[in-house]
C-alpha cells in the first residue's frame, strides 16, 4: 500500500484541542467581542513532528504530554479550518521548520491554559438575568479568587427545553436558574440538589428572611430545591385617573366593590372598550381568584382533580361572569396589538400582570397616563386576596462535581447587596425582605402593592403536570366563556381530563415512587 | 490459476454496486430509518417526563396510544382544522399560482424577472416577521384589511379573535406567503409548453380561454400533479403560522394536527403520544397521496 500523499510524512495531527473562553479572555486579547459573548471557543488543530522524522527525534515526550492535556475541555467550538491539504502538500524543509516551531508554541498555550488550582463553576442564566448578571461576576471572582464563572444565557422562550436537553444529554450546568413552576418537573428528574443543610449552615442566608409563600414553590417533600433569586406576583395594575372620574378615588378592597367599579366603567366607557383586560389564554387571574376562595384544584396527594368542588366552582363562575357581564373582553393575548397603546388609549382599566410590566409602563406610556398598581380585592373582608407566587430561583445541578464552589456563587447572589444590585439593574424584585430598602425597591412607589401582596402569595400545585392541567383549565374556561358549554360540563370535562392526565401519578404512587408532591 | 477461481475462492464477495451505495445507505439508515423505527417503538410506550427520569417508569401500553388519540376530542378539532384548512387553502394556493404564472409570463408582461422576484419574495421572508406584519393587517380596530372593509361598508370583523374567521385569515396568509414557490414551477411548465402549439391552435380559430383548455391545461397536467402533492402533503404539515400567530386559539379552531404533535411532545414531554400523533398524519398523507397518483 502506498501511504497518503497529501500530508508530508514527516507531520501527524495530533489533536485539535479547544481553548474555552474563559481562559482566552485572561490569555490573549485576540477573540472577537462577538465571540466571547456566545461563550464560544476556538478549535487549533496542531501538527507535531512525526517521531521518526528528522524533527520527531526527541519530541515523543511532547507528544505524550500534549495528549493529556488537549482533552477535556468543553465548550461549542468555532472551526477555523486551514486548508491542510493544499496548504501542507509542498513538502519543502522550510514549512516542516516552521510548523514544528509553530507546533511547540501552539504546545505552551494549551499548557498554560490548564488551570491549577481554578474551579470553573457553570452558571445558566435566563433572558435579561443572564446578561446583567455578567457584570455582577468581577467582583464575585475578586472576593473568591479560586472560583472562576462561566456564565451562559439563554432566552425564557428555549430554556426549559434545553435544561431537559440537558439534563438527557448529560451537559447540566453546576448552577441553573429556574422558573419556580419547574422546579417539581426537575425534581421528578432527580436533577436538583436539596439545600436544605447548606441553608442552615449558612452564614448569609437566613430562611426567614425569605418570603414563605414564595420560599415554598421550591419546597417538595420537606426539601428545598431552590434559593429564591428573585421574586413576582400578579395584581392589579390600574388607570387611576379613569378610575377615580368613575367615582373610585382607592382601589378596590373586595370582590364586590371590584365589580361595582368595573360596572361604573363600563357605563362611561366607549363601544369597544372593557374595563378589564384578561386575556383567554392565560390561566392565572382564574387560578388566582380560585385560590382566593380558598379552592385546592387537586386532590388526594395530587392524583385526582378538583374543579367540581364548591369553591372551583364559585371562582369559575364569576370568572366567566365577567366576561359574559362585557366587563372583560373575549380576547386572547395575540390578539392585543399593542398592550401599551390601548392601556394609554383607555381600551381598558383594569389589567393583571406582574413587575416585569412596571418598567415597561413607565418606558411606553406617555407621561399624561397615570397608573397604579394594587393588591388583589379579596372575595371576603380579608384584604387582599392572595395571588400567585412566581419568580425564579436558583437550582444546584445534583450531578455536580463542583458543588462547594457553585454553593459559594448561590450565597453571593443571595446576599441582600447583591439582590439590590440586581434590582437596579433589571428591575426584579428581591426574594429577601431585608434588600426591600429604600435603595432598593421600597423607594418605589409602584412595587409597593407588590410588597404587601408578597406577604399574600401562595403556590400552585407542586408536580411536573401543572402546566398541562393549567393549560386545560384555560381550554375549558374558554368554551365556557364562549358559551360552547355550560359551567357544569366545563368543570365536569376538566375532571375528567385532568383525572386521565393524572393515571401515570397514581400507577408511580402505587408503586411506592417518591414524587414531589 | 486464473482469475476467475481467485474470485470464487474468495469467502465474500459484495458487488460494487452495493459498495458504491453502502456510505449513503449508512447515512439514511442511521439518519432516518433507525430514528423511525425509534418513533414507532416510542409510540407504543407512554413516555413521558417520568420515564426521561427513570427506564423504570415506562410502560409498554401496544395501541394504548392510539385509542387514546381516536378518543381524544382534541385530535379531532385538530383533523377537522387541518382538513379544513387542506381542502380550502390547497386549491386557492394553486389556483393563485396558476393565475400569478400565467399573468407573469404572458407576453405583453415587462419586467418577468422583477414580477417573478416580488412574487417569490413571500415565499423566502420569515414567517414571524410575515406574521409580525399580517397581526396588524387583521386588527380588529386599525388593521389594514377592516379599513379597507370599512370602505366598502362592511363592519369591523375580528379576524384572528373570531373562532368563525381565524381559519380563514390563517389560509389567507398561508396562501400569500406560499404561492411563490408553485408559481416558479407553473412557470417552468409553461415555458415548455411549444409555442407552434398555440400557433396552430390559432390558425384552427381556438379563442384565448379554448386554447388555455385545450392546451396549456392538459400539458400542464404532470406538473399540476406534482404540484398537488408537494402542497397537499405541505398544507397537512401545517404548524408555523397557527403556531405564531394564534397559538391554535382563538377556541382551538386553528389547532393544527402538527401544533397538536408539537404541544404533547415538547411542551408536556408526551413522547409516547406525539410520536402516535406523528404516525396518524403520516398515514393519512400516505392514503391521499396515494389516491391523488390513482386518479391521475
Amino acid at each position: 500500500m502506498r501511504r497518503r500523499a497529501l500530508l508530508p510524512e514527516s507531520l501527524q495531527i495530533v489533536a485539535v484541542i479547544r481553548l474555552p473562553v474563559s481562559e482566552n479572555r485572561r490569555s490573549g486579547r485576540r477573540i472577537h467581542t462577538s465571540d466571547r459573548r456566545r461563550g464560544r471557543g476556538f478549535l487549533w488543530a496542531i501538527w507535531i513532528p512525526h517521531p521518526r522524522s528528522a524533527f520527531g527525534r526527541g519530541s515523543n515526550a511532547l507528544a505524550s504530554k500534549k495528549r493529556s492535556i488537549d482533552l477535556g475541555f468543553e465548550g461549542v467550538g468555532e472551526v477555523r479550518r486551514e486548508e491542510a491539504e493544499t496548504r501542507f502538500a509542498r513538502d519543502s524543509r522550510a514549512w516542516r521548520r516552521i510548523l514544528a516551531l509553530a507546533s511547540l508554541a501552539a504546545l505552551t498555550v494549551g499548557c498554560r491554559s490548564k488551570p491549577s488550582a481554578t474551579t470553573v463553576v457553570e452558571f445558566w442564566a435566563l433572558g435579561r438575568e443572564g446578561e446583567v448578571v455578567q457584570r455582577m461576576i468581577p467582583d464575585f471572582e475578586r472576593r473568591h479568587p479560586g472560583i472562576r464563572l462561566r456564565v451562559q444565557q439563554i432566552p425564557w422562550s428555549a430554556a426549559h427545553e434545553k435544561l431537559l436537553t440537558a439534563y438527557v444529554g448529560e451537559a447540566m450546568p453546576d448552577v441553573f436558574q429556574v422558573g419556580n413552576t419547574w422546579i417539581p418537573e426537575f425534581v421528578a428528574l432527580n436533577a436538583i440538589e436539596p439545600l436544605d443543610q447548606r441553608m442552615q449552615s449558612s452564614t448569609v442566608i437566613a430562611v426567614a428572611d425569605y418570603f414563605p409563600g414564595i420560599l415554598d414553590t421550591s419546597v417538595i417533600e420537606r426539601a428545598t430545591y431552590g434559593l429564591p433569586w428573585y421574586v413576582d406576583t400578579r395584581l392589579l395594575f390600574y388607570r387611576s385617573d379613569l378610575l377615580e372620574r368613575a367615582g373610585y378615588p382607592a382601589p378596590p378592597r373586595d370582590w364586590r366593590a371590584w365589580v361595582d367599579a368595573m360596572t361604573r366603567v363600563k357605563e362611561r366607557a366607549a363601544p369597544g372598550d372593557f374595563p378589564t383586560l384578561l386575556p383567554v389564554n392565560e390561566w392565572q387571574p382564574l387560578v388566582i381568584l380560585a385560590l382566593q376562595l380558598g379552592a385546592d384544584l387537586l386532590r388526594e396527594r395530587d392524583t385526582y382533580g378538583d374543579f367540581e368542588s364548591a369553591a372551583f366552582r364559585a371562582a369559575f363562575t364569576f370568572y366567566v361572569d365577567l366576561f359574559r357581564r362585557g366587563l372583560a373582553p373575549l380576547a386572547t393575548q395575540t390578539q392585543v396589538a399593542n398592550l401599551y397603546q390601548d392601556f394609554a388609549r383607555g381600551a381598558f382599566v383594569f389589567y393583571v400582570s406582574g413587575p416585569w410590566n412596571i418598567g415597561e409602563f413607565r418606558e411606553r406610556l406617555p407621561a399624561s397616563v397615570t397608573w397604579a398598581t394594587a393588591p388583589w380585592p379579596a372575595p371576603d373582608q380579608r384584604y387582599p386576596g392572595v395571588s400567585l407566587a412566581g419568580g425564579a430561583s436558583l437550582a444546584m445541578f445534583r450531578g455536580s462535581p463542583r458543588k462547594d464552589a457553585a454553593w459559594q456563587w448561590l450565597e453571593y447572589l443571595s446576599e441582600p447587596a447583591q439582590q439590590i444590585a440586581l434590582y437596579r439593574l433589571t428591575g426584579d424584585l428581591p426574594s429577601r425582605k431585608s434588600a426591600w430598602t429604600e435603595e432598593g425597591p421600597a423607594g418605589d412607589e409602584q412595587t409597593r402593592a407588590f410588597r404587601i401582596q408578597l406577604d399574600h402569595v401562595r403556590p400552585t400545585p407542586k408536580i411536573p403536570e401543572w402546566e398541562r392541567i393549567a393549560d386545560e383549565i384555560t381550554r375549558h374556561a374558554e368554551a365556557a366563556i364562549r358559551g360552547q358549554v355550560t359551567i357544569d360540563e366545563a368543570l365536569a370535562a376538566l375532571d375528567r381530563n385532568v383525572d386521565a392526565m393524572l393515571e401515570k401519578r397514581r400507577w408511580l404512587i402505587e408503586r411506592g415512587e417518591r414524587l414531589p408532591s | 490459476m486464473t482469475a476467475a477461481a481467485e474470485r470464487s475462492s474468495a469467502p465474500f464477495r459484495v458487488s460494487p454496486g452495493i459498495a458504491f451505495v453502502a456510505p449513503a445507505l449508512c447515512a439514511i439508515v442511521t439518519f432516518f430509518f433507525l430514528p423511525v423505527a425509534g418513533a414507532v417503538l416510542l409510540s407504543f410506550t407512554d413516555f413521558d417526563i417520568y420515564a426521561v427520569a427513570s427506564w423504570r417508569n415506562l410502560r409498554f401500553i401496544a395501541f394504548g396510544n392510539y385509542s387514546r388519540l381516536l378518543r381524544d376530542p382534541l385530535f379531532w378539532i385538530a383533523l377537522e382544522n387541518t382538513l379544513y384548512f387542506v381542502a380550502v387553502g390547497a386549491p386557492l394556493s394553486m389556483g393563485v399560482s396558476l393565475g400569478a404564472a400565467l399573468l407573469v409570463n404572458a407576453r405583453l408582461v415587462r419586467f418577468k424577472g422583477v414580477f417573478r422576484t416580488l412574487f417569490f419574495l413571500p415565499v423566502v421572508t420569515t414567517l414571524v416577521a410575515v406574521a409580525v406584519v399580517w397581526r396588524y393587517v387583521y386588527h380588529p380596530r386599525f388593521g389594514l384589511l377592516n379599513q379597507g372593509l370599512g370602505l366598502l361598508g362592511v363592519g369591523p370583523i375580528d379576524w384572528l379573535g373570531d373562532p368563525r374567521w381565524a381559519m380563514p385569515s390563517i389560509i389567507l396568509m398561508a396562501a400569500w406567503k406560499n404561492f411563490g414557490f408553485n408559481m416558479i414551477v407553473f412557470i417552468a411548465a409553461l415555458q415548455s409548453v411549444p409555442e407552434s402549439l398555440y400557433e396552430a391552435a390559432r390558425l384552427d380559430g381556438a379563442s384565448f380561454p379554448q386554447q388555455f383548455r385545450h392546451v396549456t391545461l392538459p400539458l400542464l397536467a404532470p406538473t399540476f400533479l406534482f404540484v398537488s402533492v408537494i402542497t397537499l402533503i405541505g398544507y397537512f404539515q401545517l404548524f408555523a403560522e397557527p403556531y405564531v400567530m394564534t397559538q391554535g386559539g382563538p377556541a382551538n379552531r386553528t389547532l393544527s394536527i402538527v401544533l397538536l404533535m408539537y404541544e404533547q411532545g415538547f411542551r408536556w414531554w408526551n413522547m409516547g403520544y406525539a410520536a402516535a400523533v406523528a404516525f396518524v398524519l403520516f398515514v393519512i398523507i400516505l392514503c391521499l397521496t396515494l389516491v391523488q397518483t390513482r386518479l391521475r
